[in-house]
Formats: structure tokens, C-alpha cells, sequence
């Protein structure tokens, strides 16, 4: 697998390219069409059972018959012949164009790209002109200047879509050019233009020829644009000069319309699915190597022996303070994901917890733990592709796991908030902070207008923002990413949820915020006597806000208890690996083994 | 916002500039042998140099030039060599056919892939195949192809349609949507198919965004998240693309008004330059030019609508 990862030699890769493409049904039939297309044009006349402009004034529209299998146009010409002939001489005019877009884009994006400079200037100038103006109307002009020919238009049409390889080859080689590698090329002594065929090349060779292909689709379609409107030699049969006669004579011999359609609308089908299957496999074939090597790690950590039992402890003298009425439960929970080959990687294999009224509950584990798909599955917002597949979820008295989106409507946003980790990205940029508050408290609590701006603004004084009028009124990018977690936390309790689901709630943070942060979501936490779900990587949080504590590993449950008994005597490896880290990271700040509630208290 | 605009149109007035520029060198470099072609080659020497005297075409090019641009910035794109015709007056005129089809074909063909790209989007599966499937067809057909078999089909064959000619929107409502209505859609199928798989795939990226979770956990319904959020987001793409489509699209009218018989541009256009017609085949060139500058600025200023970084940088 490595080799194929790392080794760009480029004829490996095209074979392999290839290769994978003849395995598509949609990719083979293209490439079968073309292929037959471009046997017809390479023999062209010389199977044309007729001289394509031999004129017989006694079949002038002759429907078909065994001597002229395809019928005669309205000079009584044999259509068969002329439809060889017209493919071999729409084929070559494609190619025309394609070679002088391929020579003009390349070079020119090669060297604006590697160089920059005037050139560059020039060159961007210059696609931004080309690209101000139709084509077709350009060619009509140059044809005003300098008659029909149908090379000629062909020239100028590769000109005119040049931009196309232009700005691919540019943007290819503006990112190659920051690579490390190409630093160490030229350190090595390589000149520019060895390192421009050995990198740049092997890079962008794919993209262009992909980009070829919709190339000459388009150049097909507008040649026989060009030739529909009779502006070409009369004497060249076209596709679109035979489909003009046709359509000339549509009353009289519809027959004709049939095959130059069918050889203009085949070709430039089959060359768009090609161009599409090639994307399609070239972006591709990194992610799922990536995910198969994913999915090969993951089945050997995973043990697909029974769950073994969670460790649980008893509670001690502060958690048995919590009143027993359970508000969320969960039990054997599993989460999966499909795949697109139909097959599911199960991320969390069995998982119950409970959560009662009013308690801090501390989720730990590292990254790629399942702690989060735990706590997504609980608001029903698994990403793409994830579900839960086993288990129940109930929130007091209500049955979330696999209820449809009625069972979520009266409970998500209004009875659980949920508090994310990344502040930035979780808060659409397009609309002011003040409509994201106010849109769910009008939706969910169906309040006014004006009571859901004064409730908003009064959440973002108590959440400790100076001025809340002003960040009501700014956009996401326009506050610092511990201002807007605060606001995301103003969002999360502004409905007063019976349960915040935090995930992560600190991680993106700076050490200076996150205390404050912690500050402001204990302090909240007390006041408004919600429960939490704190999912966390950081035992240092974990001792500062929660009650209890689950410690999670692989996709499973392994302690779980009161904080200060797993502070004080964890049991499972796992979790003491983890309580050693504590010294690393994170703003521990407590005394090891007391809660910095239980300080308090 | 309004610096934004004055510096868009100047920069739009520049490129203008270039065009009109660089197709007036190419147009009018021929000098004498453009008189030589309209007169045909059995003409004199005398009366080619008479023509190409009363044409202007002895002067030196750049001289022509400045000519032709004092006048264009006041309106006067000077005369037809054929019809004598003001080529300002009869651009006019072809200008409201060309848009009216243009301008239809944009806003249906907005509607149409916004409603199939999101369907795609959210539907997944099947549903998204056929709608790819859809896209790359209509993405590869070339629109007079589909032109001529709409002719055949619904206004020869089954006569619902008119199958030629033009009836402007103030004479006739009706009569002009029937002239209208084929054209339309066969320029508009190239179109859905390009917007729509942005729109599609603009969809799909919005859709994975976090904001998108924490507004729906924020008790959001997922209707109202797509089309408040994730389509604003998705926008901005989408429009970039059918700017890039309405370029296309005033190409693709040149063929289509020619099957239709539309008195547009296009068929100005290919009558001018079989004519050797060079002042309207420069009119027509200015112009185009001219709209496609305008357009993009609406399509900038639509982004910045959508988008407050835009808009507020």
C-alpha cells in the first residue's frame, strides 16, 4: 500500500488510473464509445463506402436502402460516408483546439505560476479579458475578419479556453511550490525546469487530462455550433454541417437528424462521464486509503471479545448528597458508521450511564474515544453517515435512541442544551450573534421579538460580556474565540435546559479563558441546579466542575464513580495512565484528590 | 460598501476598455482588404481605396480608435456598412430579445438547481444519483442540440409551441411566453445541470459544518437550518457559478436564436460577420462585454448580500 502511496512515478499511476476506471460500468461504456469514435476518425474516408461529396442529384433526399444504408442528404450525398468523413474531421478540429489550449494554458500557468512576477500580472490579466467574452461571439468576430476556417476557429477557441489549464497548472504549482521537497530539489542543485518536469508535472498531469476531456466536449459542442450556423466550408462534412442540413430539411427527411445528433450527443456524453468517473477516482483514492488503514487499526485495538465489566464505585458522602431521580439513561448504547462500500465501523460498543438531576457528570477519555459519539447520539446529531445502532436513551421518561425527530422536537434546545467545542466554527458566520440567540428562543419558547432580544441580552451580561448590545450586534468574526464560547454558553442556557451536554468545552480555549470559563459554567451550573454531561480529555476539569466520573477507552465504559474516589484510588490502568498526565497538562488547580467543590462545600 | 462598487466598476470599465481595445486592433488591422472583401474580388483597385477612404480604414489604426471611442462614450457606436443602420439603435433593439431569454433562462435556472441541488444534498442515495446523472447529461448535451429537438418534437410535431419568431412582452403576454418558453429551456438545461451540482455540493460541505449541529441542538428543525443557514452559506459559490453560466449562456443564445429565429443578438451577429459588417460586429463584441462586467457585478454584490465578511471587509 505504501508504494502505491508514495510512489508518483507517472506511468505507474496512469496504468493504475486506468485500471481503476475500466472497473466502472459508466467509465467503461465512455471509454468504449471513444474508443470507437476514435477508430472512425483515424480511418475516417478510407472506409466511407462513397467519396463523402460525391453529389447524386437522383438521390437528393433518399430515404435508406441497401446501397446507401444511412440514406442521402439534399445534395444526395451518402450520409454514411459523410458521416465517417465528419467524424474524422470533427475529431481533428477538437484536437486542434485541445493541443493550443494544452500549450498556451500549460506553459503559461507553468511559468506565471513558478516564477510570478510580471508575467503573471499579465497572464491573470489576460484570462480575465478572454474569459469576459463567449466564445462563440469571438469566433463569429475573427470569422468577420478572416473568413471561415474551420482550423482557424479551432486555434482561436484553444485560445480562448486555454484559461481553464491556465488556472489549474497555476494553482497546482503555486501549492507545489511552497512543498518542502521542492526547497530541497533546488538545495540539491536541480534546475528550475528539471524540478518543474519531475514535481510540478507528475502533480497536475491527472487534473489535465481530466480537464481534457471536458475540454473537448465543449469544443465538440461548439465546432458543431459553428458549423450548425453554416459558417463552415461547405466542402468539409462536419457533425454540425450535416445536422444543419438536416434541420434544413426537418419536413422533408427527418431521417437525417438522427446520426450527427447521435454522434454529437454520444461523444460529448461519453467524455463528460469520463471526466466525471476520473474526478470521481481521483479524489478518491487518497481518503479511502486512508479510512481502509483507519478501519485496519481500528480492528486490531478493538476487542471483539464481550464488554468487560465496568468498574464501578459506590457513592461517596458528596455524590450521595444528589437527589436519586435520574434524568438521562443510557444503556447499551452502540454507535456505527456506514461506509460506502455498505459495511459499518462501530465506534461505541455497549455503553449505559446514568445522569440525575442536577449532577455534573464528567465524560473522560482521549481523543477518537467515542466520548463525543456518546454524547452526540444523546441529542440525536450523530454526523453523516453515524446511528445509533443498539441500546436505549432515555431522558425523563422519554425514549430519544431511534425516535424519529418528534420524540427530539419538545427536548433539544429547550430541556438539553448542548455547549460545543470549537467557538469559532460553531457559529454561522453569515448571521449576527444576536439572530443566533434570538432564532431558537422564538422557535423553541416561542417568544416576541422584543422579549427574545432583551432575554438575549441580558444572557450576555450574565455570561460576563462587557458590552452585550455591540456583540449582539457583531458577526461571529468579529469577537475573540473566548467571547464567543461565551455566547455559545449564553445560547446553551438560555431556554433553561434540565441538561447542558459540554463537549469539550475548553479544549480550543486559551489557559487564561478556560478558568474563566470553567468559573462561569460552575457558577451557572449552581444556580440554575442543571445537570451536565462534560465531555473532556482533561482530568484537571474533570476536578474542578463534576461530581462523578465516567472513563472511557476504546469505544467502551471502564470506571466510573464519584471524582474523589477515582482521584484518590482509580483501579483501571487506563484511567490512572490518565490521572498521570494530569501533571502535564490542562489547569489543574485543585489539590490532587479534593473537588474544588468539596473545598468549597 | 460604496468604495466597493466604485472600485468593481472601475475595474469593470478597464477590462471593458482591453476588449474594446484589443477586438478593435484585431477587427480593423486589415486595413484596405476589408474594403477589398465587402467589395468582392472583381472590384478595382481605385474603388477599394475609395471604399476604404470613405470607410476611414486609411487612417493609422490608432487614430480610428480614439475616433470610434470618443464617439462610443457618447452613445454613437457609429453606422452599419450594409444597412447604414445606427449600430447603437439596432443593438438596442436585439438587446431586449437576447436578455429577455437570457435573464429568464438565469432566474429559472437559479430556482430550478437550488430546488434539485438541496434535494440532492439532503436526499442522498438515489435520489442524488439520478439528479448527478441528470447534471451530467444536461451538462453535456450542447444546448442547440436540445434546441433542435424541442423545435421537432413540441412545435413541429406536436405544434404547442411556435416553432420561429419573436412577440415582445408589451405587445402580447402570452404570445411572448410561447415564443419564449423553448428557447428557454433549452439554454436553461446546461445551466441547471452546472449550478446545480454546486449548489449540490455547497449543500453537502454547509451541511457538515459545526454550526449547523450546535443550531439544530439549539432545537432548530433541520427545513429551517438548511434553507435559513446553510443555503446563505452555500450562496456564494452557487452565484459564482451562474455568473460564470450567464457568460456561457449569451454564447449559447447566438445558436439557439438562430434554430428559433429570434431576432437577437445572435442572429445580428452571424449576419454582420458574414457581411464583413465590422462596426456592428465591434458593437456587438462592446456590448456583451459591457454586460458581462454588470453582471458580475451584481453576482459580487449579491455574495456580499450573502456574506458579511465580504461585505464588511
Amino acid at each position: 500500500m505504501s508504494s502505491v502511496a508514495s510512489s508518483p512515478a507517472p506511468f505507474a499511476a496512469r496504468q493504475h488510473l486506468l485500471a481503476r476506471l475500466v472497473r466502472r460500468p459508466v467509465a467503461l461504456f465512455s471509454l468504449v464509445v471513444l474508443s470507437v469514435v476514435v477508430v472512425v476518425a483515424a480511418l475516417g474516408a478510407r472506409i466511407a463506402p462513397y467519396d463523402p461529396n460525391e453529389a447524386d442529384i437522383s438521390l437528393v433526399l433518399a430515404t435508406p436502402s441497401a446501397e446507401h444504408v444511412l440514406g442521402n442528404d439534399s445534395a444526395g450525398r451518402d450520409v454514411l460516408s459523410r458521416l465517417l468523413a465528419a467524424t474524422q474531421i470533427s475529431i481533428a478540429a477538437a484536437l486542434v483546439a485541445i493541443v493550443t489550449a494544452l500549450i498556451l494554458g500549460v506553459v503559461a500557468g507553468l511559468i506565471a505560476g513558478y516564477y510570478r512576477g510580471w508575467f503573471d500580472t499579465v497572464a491573470s490579466w489576460g484570462t480575465a479579458v478572454v474569459m469576459a467574452l463567449p466564445g462563440i461571439v469571438v469566433l463569429l468576430a475573427v470569422r468577420a475578419v478572416v473568413g471561415s476556417s474551420i482550423w482557424l476557429a479551432m486555434v482561436v477557441f484553444g485560445l480562448l479556453i486555454s484559461p481553464a489549464y491556465y488556472k489549474l497548472v497555476h494553482s497546482s504549482v503555486t501549492a507545489v511550490r511552497q512543498e518542502l521537497y521542492i526547497d530541497a530539489a533546488r538545495v540539491s542543485g536541480l534546475g528550475s525546469l528539471r524540478i518543474i518536469a519531475r514535481h510540478v508535472l507528475s502533480v497536475v498531469r491527472a487534473p489535465i487530462i481530466m480537464q481534457s476531456a471536458i475540454v473537448a466536449g465543449m469544443t465538440i459542442a461548439v465546432q458543431a455550433g459553428l458549423e450548425f450556423l453554416g459558417l463552415g466550408d461547405l466542402n468539409v462534412p462536419t457533425w454540425g454541417q450535416m445536422l444543419n442540413d438536416a434541420f434544413v430539411n426537418i419536413y422533408r427527411a427527418p431521417h437525417l437528424m438522427l446520426w450527427p445528433s447521435l454522434a454529437i450527443a454520444l461523444t460529448s456524453i461519453a467524455l463528460t462521464l469520463l471526466a466525471n468517473a476520473m474526478r470521481d477516482e481521483l479524489e478518491r483514492s487518497t481518503p479511502v486509503r486512508r479510512r481502509r488503514r483507519r478501519k485496519a487499526a481500528q480492528a486490531d485495538v478493538v476487542d471483539p471479545a464481550p464488554a468487560p465489566e465496568v468498574i464501578a464505585h459506590a457513592d461517596d458522602a458528596a455524590t450521595a448528597a444528589i437527589a436519586d431521580e435520574r434524568l438521562l439513561e443510557i444503556a447499551g448504547l452502540r454507535v456505527a458508521y456506514d461506509q460506502p462500500d455498505g459495511s459499518s465501523i462501530e465506534v461505541v460498543h455497549g455503553v449505559s450511564m446514568a445522569i440525575r438531576r442536577g449532577e455534573v457528570h464528567g465524560l473522560i477519555g482521549e481523543s477518537g474515544s467515542g466520548k463525543s459519539q456518546t454524547a452526540f447520539s444523546v441529542l440525536g446529531l450523530l454526523p453523516r453517515g453515524g446511528r445509533v445502532t443498539a441500546g436505549t436513551i432515555d431522558f425523563d421518561g422519554t425514549a430519544l435512541a431511534g425516535g424519529s425527530e418528534k420524540a427530539y422536537a419538545p427536548i433539544r434546545g429547550t430541556r438539553i442544551g448542548y455547549i460545543p467545542q470549537e467557538p469559532m466554527s460553531n457559529l454561522d458566520p453569515s448571521f449576527t450573534i444576536g439572530h443566533q440567540l434570538v432564532e431558537p428562543l422564538r422557535v423553541g419558547l416561542g417568544m416576541s421579538k422584543a422579549e427574545a432580544k432583551a432575554k438575549a441580552l441580558a444572557l450576555l451580561a450574565r455570561v460576563g460580556i462587557p458590552d452585550p448590545q455591540r456583540t449582539f450586534d457583531a458577526y461571529p468574526f468579529e469577537v475573540s474565540g473566548g467571547m464567543a464560547q461565551r455566547v455559545l454558553i449564553a445560547g446553551a442556557v438560555s431556554t433553561d435546559p434540565d441538561l447542558i451536554i459540554a463537549d469539550e468545552p475548553t479544549t480550543a480555549l486559551d489557559v487564561t479563558v478556560q478558568a474563566e470559563v470553567l468559573d462561569l459554567l460552575r457558577d451557572l451550573q449552581a444556580e440554575r441546579g442543571m445537570a451536565m454531561l462534560l465531555v473532556t480529555h482533561n482530568f484537571g476539569v474533570v476536578a474542578d466542575l463534576c461530581d462523578r466520573v465516567t472513563v472511557m477507552q476504546h469505544g467502551l465504559f471502564v470506571e466510573s464513580g464519584p471524582v474523589r474516589t477515582i482521584l484518590r484510588t482509580p483501579e483501571h490502568p487506563y484511567t490512572r495512565s490518565l490521572l498521570d498526565s494530569i501533571l502535564d497538562e490542562g489547569p489543574a488547580r485543585a489539590p490532587y484528590g479534593t473537588t474544588r467543590k468539596e473545598a468549597r462545600l | 460598501m460604496l468604495t466597493f462598487i466604485v472600485r468593481r466598476l472601475l475595474a469593470g470599465a478597464v477590462l471593458v476598455l482591453a476588449v474594446s481595445m484589443i477586438s478593435f486592433t484585431l477587427l480593423y488591422a486589415g486595413g484596405g482588404n476589408i474594403a477589398r472583401r465587402i467589395l468582392g474580388q472583381n472590384a478595382t483597385e481605385e474603388t477599394v481605396a475609395q471604399l476604404a477612404h470613405e470607410l476611414g480604414l486609411d487612417q493609422p489604426l490608432i487614430g480610428q480608435y480614439t475616433g470610434w471611442l470618443t464617439s462610443a462614450l457618447s452613445g454613437d457606436l457609429g453606422v452599419s456598412w450594409v444597412t447604414s443602420q445606427s449600430v447603437a439603435v439596432s443593438l438596442g433593439s436585439r438587446l431586449a430579445v437576447t436578455l429577455s431569454l437570457v435573464i429568464c433562462t438565469t432566474v429559472i435556472a437559479a430556482v430550478v438547481s437550488v430546488g434539485l441541488g438541496v434535494l440532492a444534498a439532503r436526499r442522498g442515495g438515489w435520489v442524488d444519483s439520478v439528479v448527478q446523472l441528470v447534471g451530467v447529461i444536461g451538462f453535456a448535451i450542447p444546448g442547440f442540440l436540445v434546441a433542435l429537438y424541442l423545435v421537432i418534437w413540441f412545435a413541429i410535431d406536436l405544434g404547442w409551441f411556435r416553432a420561429t419568431g419573436y412577440t415582445p412582452i408589451g405587445e402580447s403576454f402570452s404570445e411572448w411566453v410561447n415564443s419564449i418558453t423553448l428557447p428557454v429551456i433549452a439554454l436553461s438545461l446546461g445551466a441547471i445541470a452546472a449550478v446545480a451540482q454546486q449548489v449540490r455540493g455547497s449543500v453537502i460541505d454547509a451541511m457538515s459544518r459545526d454550526y449547523v449541529r450546535t443550531l439544530r441542538a439549539r432545537g432548530l428543525g433541520l427545513t429551517r437550518v438548511v434553507y435559513e443557514h446553510v443555503l446563505r452559506n452555500a450562496g456564494g459559490p452557487a452565484l459564482a457559478v451562474l455568473g460564470v453560466q450567464f457568460v456561457g449562456l449569451l454564447g449559447g443564445a447566438v445558436i439557439v436564436e438562430q434554430v428559433f429565429a429570434l431576432p437577437g443578438i445572435g442572429q445580428l451577429t452571424v449576419t454582420a460577420t458574414g457581411g464583413g459588417d465590422i462596426p456592428v460586429v465591434m458593437g456587438v463584441v462592446v456590448a456583451t462585454a459591457v454586460i458581462v462586467v454588470i453582471v458580475n457585478l451584481l453576482i459580487e454584490l449579491g455574495q456580499a448580500a450573502l456574506n458579511p465578511k465580504v461585505r464588511l471587509s
